[in-house]
């Protein structure tokens, strides 16, 4: 375990290989943690299926892909089939748990991500997949440093796609809409917007969002049926640290997160890495709590 | 005969039934073994999650963490330790006195249980000051981490798994022996919840469900009372997950131990389904769930955890209120609730006119 770490200090060039990978991972991550920052704060929903929408999306590109299309096109494909998957989950369960205890929602999506899990398993098999995207690797630094050539590709999707949902949120009237059903959704009925209608906008919007975001995943790592738990946690862990509505801390927290996530996962072996996030997720939780009993103290 | 007869009534039909069953139906020993250790989950996750409020999705970390304790501990009566035992893969040939055995259970169970209760009281000043989702969401995460780190801790077998002392004794006996030993405790984790809601701290805690903020504000120390509902809950839990590593002779971290989207989220589905918060309600649930469960899955051929999703879904969509719930509001009289007509109708009118 620590010949890995005497590995890090000796070669410091490794550092920059991790923090680089770390970096590459995050933007995928901050795109899930948006979508879930976004279906929560508006709806007040806690998606737990968030995970299980990625993988989805990286299951739609190595669909695509054994049909020919490069994965990079299929970017918008999974974008467009998770837009519907989303309205149609709305529908049938998430329009039904909005006004419940919050629990209920809760359940509701875990209930939706075994199934979506469950799905996958038997449609694709439990064997780890990656999609081929045909590109070569860079080396910088006389070759101690390799990129794939990929991983820069995703990272620039991954800023496009996010600048558009942001313009779209900012510019657009169903963004504004959003928005101002998020402020106040009584408000919002009364000055004539259609929240149901826009309730299913953004569950469709995260969906779709997550798919794109899985697509990426699935060229730059790999995907299973089973890893999307991982990813929900992940979403979790950035929304907590973040907060509802502050784009910058989504970024520099999934950023963080991928660094850290590689970090642990070079020094402390690859069997660790998923219990490095959980075990993230409840420090998190832990010192939110903490946090919040100081402010109670004060209040008192 | 009155509600508290009847009552009376079922739990004697229900304890002659427990009793007799592995002898009527042999060949279901298993299946209703698994029963009552279902009843037991039901019941526990419902002391937390309807009673007091406090949804955990985690509580079978508790199950994973009994077993484990349960199994070291009773590797080292058998006087070996864990490590060289676990290294070998099964290579090492226990020799193990029949005396030693059931010691060997006993002692286990006892440390199970009171391990894990320590361990509860330990994470509830880390997690139960969590409200709500957030308490969900943590407890989900304990379980996760559970199964991860232990699968990932060589000392007691990672990812291989420990195989425990083999029974004693015939294969009849060795089934019969976990059965009654399940069935005991589903029957006194019953009896011990129902006298436990009939007290003072039953009141506790279901004002801290009501309205925590309130619970506090009239003196209820709300942090210990919730430690020891949720040590309660672990205790119980700690046990039954010695007995079925037992049973099942083979304990592993992921599958057995810490299965968090099978067990964990059963004991979570079976008191909504029955409803929440009653006492009878988990029982009723965690039967006709563990009854359609058993029945149906054979048949589906791979759906089935697809179909247990849906059925999740289904049931908390639609139907959130459970078995219990819809009878009390369908017949409120029964249950001692006393409906008075003038208010629900002035109430009625209230809400047609609005």
């Amino acid at each position: 375990m620590l010949d890995n770490l005497n590995i890090l200090i000796q070669a410091p060039v490794f550092n920059l290989q991790l923090l680089l990978d770390g970096l590459f991972i995050g933007a995928v991550f901050a795109l899930a943690a948006y979508g879930l920052a976004l279906v929560w704060g508006v709806m007040n929903v806690k998606n737990l299926a968030q995970g299980e929408l990625v993988i989805m999306g990286g299951y739609i590109a190595y669909l695509l892909a054994k049909l020919g299309v490069h994965p990079i096109f299929s970017v918008p494909i999974a974008m467009i089939v998770m837009f519907i998957f989303g309205w149609v989950t709305y529908v049938l369960i998430i329009r039904w748990v909005i006004e419940k205890d919050l629990f209920i929602s809760l359940l509701s999506t875990f209930g939706l991500a075994i199934v979506v899990q469950q799905g996958l398993n038997l449609a694709f098999g439990p064997e780890v997949q990656t999609v081929e995207s045909g590109f070569g690797t860079e080396s910088f630094l006389g070759g101690n440093l390799s990129v794939a050539t990929i991983k820069f590709i995703s990272l620039v999707l991954c800023v496009i796609l996010a600048a558009a949902v942001v313009s779209f949120m900012k510019l657009s009237r169903m963004g504004q809409a959003i928005r101002a059903t998020s402020q106040d959704p009584r408000a919002a009925r009364v000055m004539g917007i259609n929240t149901d209608r826009v309730y299913a906008f953004t569950f469709s919007l995260n969906a779709a969002i997550c798919g794109a975001a899985g697509v990426l995943v699935s060229m730059i790592w790999v995907i299973q049926p089973f890893y999307g738990v991982a990813y929900s946690v992940r979403a979790f862990v950035i929304v907590i640290v973040a907060g509802l509505g502050n784009l910058p801390g989504v970024i520099m927290a999934a950023l963080g997160l991928g660094v850290a996530e590689t970090y642990a996962g070079f020094s402390l072996g690859a069997e660790l890495q998923q219990a490095t996030v959980v075990i993230l997720l409840l420090l998190v939780l832990v010192v939110r709590q903490i946090l919040s009993a100081r402010q109670r103290q004060v209040v008192q | 005969m009155s509600i508290s007869q009847q009552s009376w009534a079922l739990q004697f039909a229900i304890l002659a039934a427990g009793l007799v069953a592995p002898f009527i139906f042999p060949d279901y020993t298993f299946q209703i073994t698994v029963l009552w250790l279902m009843i037991v989950f039901a019941l526990t996750w419902d002391l937390m999650g309807g009673q007091m409020g406090y949804n955990s999705l985690g509580n079978i970390f508790f199950f994973g963490a009994g077993m484990y304790i349960c199994a070291v501990v009773q590797v080292a009566v058998a006087g070996y330790d864990i490590g060289e035992y676990t290294a070998a893969y099964g290579g090492v040939k226990v020799d193990i006195t029949t005396t030693n055995y059931y010691l060997g259970v006993a002692v286990g169970l006892t440390a199970a249980a009171i391990g894990c209760a320590f361990m509860s009281i330990f994470l509830s000043r880390a997690l139960l000051g969590l409200r709500g989702p957030y308490f969900a969401i943590g407890t989900l995460g304990l379980a996760l981490a559970g199964g991860e780190l232990v699968g990932a801790w060589t000392w007691v077998g990672g990812g291989g798994g420990i195989a425990l002392p083999v029974f004693p004794g015939e294969a009849d006996d060795r089934s019969l022996f976990f059965y009654f030993l399940l069935f005991l405790e589903a029957v006194i984790v019953f009896l011990f919840l129902k006298q436990l809601y009939l007290t003072r701290f039953g009141l506790a805690i279901n004002a801290i469900r009501d309205d925590e903020e309130k619970a506090e504000g009239m003196g209820i120390h709300t942090l210990r009372h919730k430690s020891v509902a949720w040590a309660i809950s672990a205790f119980f839990l700690g046990i039954s997950g010695g007995v079925f590593g037992n049973m099942i002779g083979f304990i592993e971290p992921l599958e057995v131990a810490f299965p968090t989207i099978t067990f964990g989220i059963f004991m979570v589905a079976m008191p909504l389904l029955g409803g929440k918060g009653t006492l009878w309600g988990p029982v009723l649930g965690a039967f006709l769930f563990h009854t359609i469960k058993e029945v149906t899955w054979t048949y589906l051929l791979g759906w089935q955890w697809v179909a247990l999703g849906v059925i999740i879904i289904i049931n908390v969509v639609y139907f959130p209120q459970g078995i219990m719930g819809w009878i009390q509001s369908k017949w409120p009289e029964r249950f001692g609730i006393v409906v008075d007509r003038k208010t629900s109708e002035t109430e009625n009118v209230k809400e047609a006119a609005s």
